[in-house]
């Protein structure tokens, strides 16, 4: 008789804590047809630049060969941009490298975000021959007024077919979406959320439309154009909680939910302080204590690449008190939350604590300190920034 | 040392921005007081606050020395005042230190009220007044109407205006040969005893106390042992010189000279604006006249953020009360904001730069209180109590009656806004005085109004309504009865002392809705709902409901937004302790001055 283990719950206690210790792998493809209104990460839109793909990802596979060895990862994540943009084949020349300078453990995660027009059968036979076992479509949407004003290209039988044609080859599928963008109703909302799980994603991750600094969208809000609304993303916050359960996936961040046993090891692993290697513009590592970041113009990453520099734009120490609150506002964001250590007795003792256990905001489960409201995440975060050395 | 014939003292009487900073300016130039390479703008206005606002708050003094037609080396003393109202005592103590005045004005604008007021001051304390007109060289000037404007205020001929541009330089040289031959020579006895006016001083850390003093009879020496004749402070005069605008020491001060005088004092207590310092060993008789406990207008509590803060700002209050002895305070405990102090100042401008010099000079966050006026309250047994803050109101039963403080103010405008300056008056419960014309096209308006009603926000919406041509000056008047009350405020339930006001009751429903709505704007989203009511009394007049916080939380937090979210969240904590906790509810410094920014 054999036995089959159960699939884990992503928001496990004992799994957040152990993926401290695996190491991750980040690589930043850039390259996307048009810039989003709304985005604000490092990307290279069609035309902005003379590099092309392939130089760009030999700069990156040159920049792996100058870090130092490292074993046992336990992921690789590709992101941008838009991965999706490039040909498959240099996908699998990154994957191989990342193989030569690390032992890449069996079964290890290696996922890759895409867009859903860019899903064909072949491209996906393509990547999971190049070892990539799970994929995650930007669909953002399904309304197309909405994708309209969010500048996205494709339409919502686009996204549902690239969601069951990947399902099909066997990879495992999330779907990345947004909500409260202000000429979203809740119904177009609701139509979104329940026509996206019920097409049979693996992993949702949900996100309240942002405004980030320098971005289109955030000179349209202060130009006086319409802002999302607090209100609006709470109570569609709240309706993607209650769908995502009818559907079984289970929450395990604040914006994270998945089926058990498809939770992101990377991204739990970044929220356990784990160790990533950061390749690419704009990309953040994190090893030995330190917090880097690569510069986010392609030309000045390819140039210092090629000159055989480490193509970091800044660095910072992460040790003593600063990591050791860096653990709560990090794992606070999980639905786990953090073991209780002496931190978090300090930051209980305070009156800002005091006040959240009073309301409910914060509670002490299991040996646990968690959010109970994960919308007001940053309400506790700020009190626990608060905390001086002397408290801890 | 100076034969006191070749001395002239005076200051400049000048409106904010008719250009009393760039003509200071360019007599230090032309006379070589300061070379072209320390020559920069506002030379005198020696703090950040006065540069960056472009205004003069504390006098300054400077020695520059001129030839004048006859071939002989004169000393001028300059001593630089400040122009707006709040400062009215800074004027008057300046002008006492001098025999004579340049009343300045810019020849595209005319005379303005405070100008005015300090004109009449001037001549009242005897000085000699020289009429300059500025900024001949601006296109809109019109020399010959505001010349007249000015002759007709003085006195005199057109032909006594001397005309100058401080920006080009343009006519200064005949302005300072006008000094020389125009204004008195300084009176005083070289034989008397040794008496010296103190007009201003201010803290060095490092020599204690200085002091800026005009001295008026005989002659001190460094060394010689000096005594305040008020406080009776003796001590030794360590150092003491000439202000060019640098300190240069010297041996000797006599009669007539402007200067700096080092004790080495450091309780601050001791040497008081407006004293007299005289020889400790040949002692003057009397002091000189003229000192005064200047008078505070408005009240208003601050309140450390941190409650730990409570002795530093004690320290620093008594320090900035060295060069301001306008400023007063007494400690006091808010229900709501803890232990602080009741202080009064001259007027909004004052209270603003206090509250920021306490912030910048001496590293302090503070919460402000709501400012009031000082009011009366006739009690049922017959008693009258001060009250300077709205919680210092005794409850009805005991009122009798309460009075207000009311101002006589003159209002200088073009005659085609007398309309609105009218309304306006009227709406602020303003009795209208007479009214005369300066010009055929220019009007001085004098009324009787309650303090409360133009001391906060008034001048602001003349100015507005009139397109920035009037211009207000007001002074102390009597106490009358008024039907006011006292509209006190609750935040989730409970009375918060910081917030209460008191206003006339034709106007308290009105103002209870107003302040209710701009709280409900200015506190953030608590974590439950909180009601704000605006009360007289038990009875409730207005409510509105903070709606309790929904969301607070960045979306995404991945490996590349760990570094970035947590800068940000850190700067979001800075603002956050900038938060005085009132019962359960996070309240922002700006909501306890919420009342002087409700737009009715």
């Amino acid at each position: 008789m054999t036995v089959t283990a159960e699939p884990r719950r992503p928001d496990d206690a004992t799994l957040a804590d152990e993926l401290a210790d695996t190491r991750s792998v980040y690589i930043h493809i850039p390259f996307c047809r048009r810039r989003c209104p709304y985005c604000d990460f490092a990307v290279v839109a069609a035309g902005e630049s003379r590099i092309s793909h392939r130089t760009y990802v030999d700069a990156v596979l040159q920049d792996m060969r100058s870090e130092a060895p490292w074993f046992a990862i336990s992921a690789i994540n590709f992101g941008g941009g838009t991965p999706s943009a490039v040909e498959p084949g240099l996908i699998a020349e990154l994957i191989r490298r990342v193989r030569d300078i690390a032992d890449v453990t069996t079964g290890a995660e290696i996922s890759l975000e895409a867009n859903p027009e860019d899903w064909t059968e072949e491209f996906g036979e393509a990547l999971r021959g190049a070892g990539v076992n799970r994929i995650t479509f930007g669909v953002q949407s399904l309304d197309p007024t909405i994708l309209g004003s969010l500048g996205r290209t494709h339409d919502a039988t686009a996204a549902i077919q690239a969601i069951s044609g990947a399902r099909h080859l066997g990879f495992s599928v999330g779907a990345d979406l947004i909500f409260g963008t202000p000429a979203e109703s809740l119904q177009s909302w609701r139509a979104t959320a329940e026509t996206t799980l019920s097409a049979g994603i693996d992993h949702l991750s949900a996100y309240g439309l942002t405004v980030e600094r320098g971005t289109a969208l955030s000179r349209e809000v202060a130009a006086g154009g319409p802002a999302p609304d607090q209100d609006d993303q709470a109570d569609k916050y709240e309706l993607t909680q209650l769908l995502a359960a009818q559907a079984g996936l289970v929450q395990y961040e604040v914006s994270n939910y998945a089926r058990p046993g498809h939770h992101c090891i990377y991204n739990l692993s970044t929220w356990a302080q784990g160790e990533y290697l950061g390749f690419g513009v704009g990309a953040h590592g994190h090893r030995d204590a330190m917090r880097y970041r690569n510069v986010r113009r392609i030309e000045k990453y390819v140039e210092l690449v090629t000159d055989g520099k480490r193509p970091w734009a800044g660095t910072e120490r992460s040790e003593h008190h600063d990591y050791r609150i860096e653990r709560l506002f990090l794992g606070l964001r999980r639905m786990a939350g953090v073991a209780v250590d002496e931190t978090v007795v300090r930051f209980l003792a305070t009156s800002d604590g005091q006040r959240y256990l009073g309301a409910g905001l914060v509670e002490v489960i299991n040996e646990r300190l968690v959010v109970t409201t994960p919308l007001l995440t940053d309400t506790v975060a700020r009190s626990v920034l608060s905390l001086s050395p002397d408290d801890c | 040392m100076t034969d006191p014939s070749r001395i002239r003292n005076f200051s400049i009487i000048a409106h904010i921005d008719h250009g009393k900073s760039t003509l200071a300016d360019r007599l230090l130039e032309r006379t070589g007081a300061i070379t072209a390479r320390e020559m920069r703008d506002q030379v005198l206005d020696t703090m950040d606050i006065e540069r960056e606002r472009g205004i003069t708050i504390k006098a300054n003094a400077v020695r520059i020395e001129f030839v004048a037609a006859d071939g002989h080396t004169y000393q001028l003393n300059l001593i630089d005042t400040p122009g707006h109202v709040d400062f009215s005592y800074e004027v008057s103590r300046s002008l006492e230190a001098c025999e004579g005045a340049l009343l300045l004005v810019d020849a595209s604008q005319g005379i303005e009220a405070q100008t005015l007021a300090n004109a009449y001051l001037a001549i009242e304390n005897g000085l000699e007044i020289i009429p300059v007109l500025n900024k001949i060289d601006l296109p809109a000037a019109e020399p010959e109407r505001v010349s007249r404007e000015m002759v007709g205020v003085l006195g005199g001929t057109v032909d006594d205006v001397i005309q100058v541009s401080a920006k080009t330089g343009d006519g200064v040289g005949e302005l300072l040969q006008a000094i020389v031959d125009r204004l008195p020579v300084p009176h005083g006895d070289r034989n008397a005893p040794f008496r010296a006016m103190v007009f201003d001083s201010y803290y060095d850390t490092y020599r204690g106390v200085v002091s800026y003093i005009r001295v008026v009879d005989g002659r001190v020496k460094v060394h010689e042992p000096v005594e305040f004749m008020r406080t009776g402070h003796r001590v030794e005069a360590d150092d003491l010189g000439i202000m060019t605008p640098s300190q240069v020491s010297r041996k000797t001060l006599a009669a007539g000279d402007v200067g700096y005088l080092v004790t080495g004092t450091k309780e601050i207590e001791q040497i008081r604006v407006g004293d007299t310092v005289t020889s400790s060993v040949n002692p003057a008789s009397e002091p000189l006249p003229g000192y005064e406990e200047p008078k505070p207008m408005v009240f208003s509590g601050l309140f450390p953020t941190d409650g730990d803060d409570f002795e530093r700002l004690r320290e620093a209050l008594d320090k900035l009360r060295l060069n301001d002895s306008s400023l007063q305070y007494v400690a006091e405990t808010s229900r709501a904001l803890g232990f602080g102090f009741r202080v009064g100042f001259l007027g909004l401008l004052h209270m603003e730069i206090v509250r920021e010099r306490l912030e910048r000079e001496y590293d302090l966050d503070l919460v402000a209180t709501a400012p009031s006026v000082e009011y009366r309250a006739g009690l049922t047994d017959g008693t009258i109590v001060e009250v300077r803050s709205p919680q210092d109101l005794p409850p009805t039963g005991k009122l009798a009656y309460i009075e207000e403080p009311f101002v006589k103010v003159m209002i200088i405008t073009p005659k085609e806004f007398v309309g609105v300056v009218m309304e306006l008056v009227q709406q602020r419960r303003g009795e209208m005085g007479d009214m005369t014309y300066l010009t055929e096209d220019r009007v001085e308006i004098h009324y009787t109004v309650p303090l409360s009603e133009i001391v906060f926000d008034f001048f602001d919406q003349l100015k507005s309504a009139t397109r920035g041509y009037a211009s207000l000056d007001y002074e102390p008047n009597e106490y009358r009865k008024s039907d006011l009350v006292r509209v006190d405020i609750l935040l989730n339930n409970v009375s918060v002392d910081a917030f209460s006001s008191i206003v006339h009751r034709d106007r308290a429903y009105r103002y209870g809705k107003a302040m209710s709505e701009r709280l409900r704007k200015l506190i953030p989203r608590q974590l439950f709902d909180v009601p704000i009511q605006a009360a007289i009394g038990s009875r409730i007049i207005a409510r509105e409901t903070i709606k309790a916080r929904r969301k607070d939380v960045t979306a995404k937090c991945y490996g590349g937004d760990i570094t970035r979210k947590k800068k940000l969240l850190a700067k979001q904590k800075e603002g956050k302790k900038k938060m005085k906790m009132v019962g359960q509810v996070e309240v922002p410094p700006e909501a306890f001055v919420a009342a002087l920014r409700i737009d009715e």
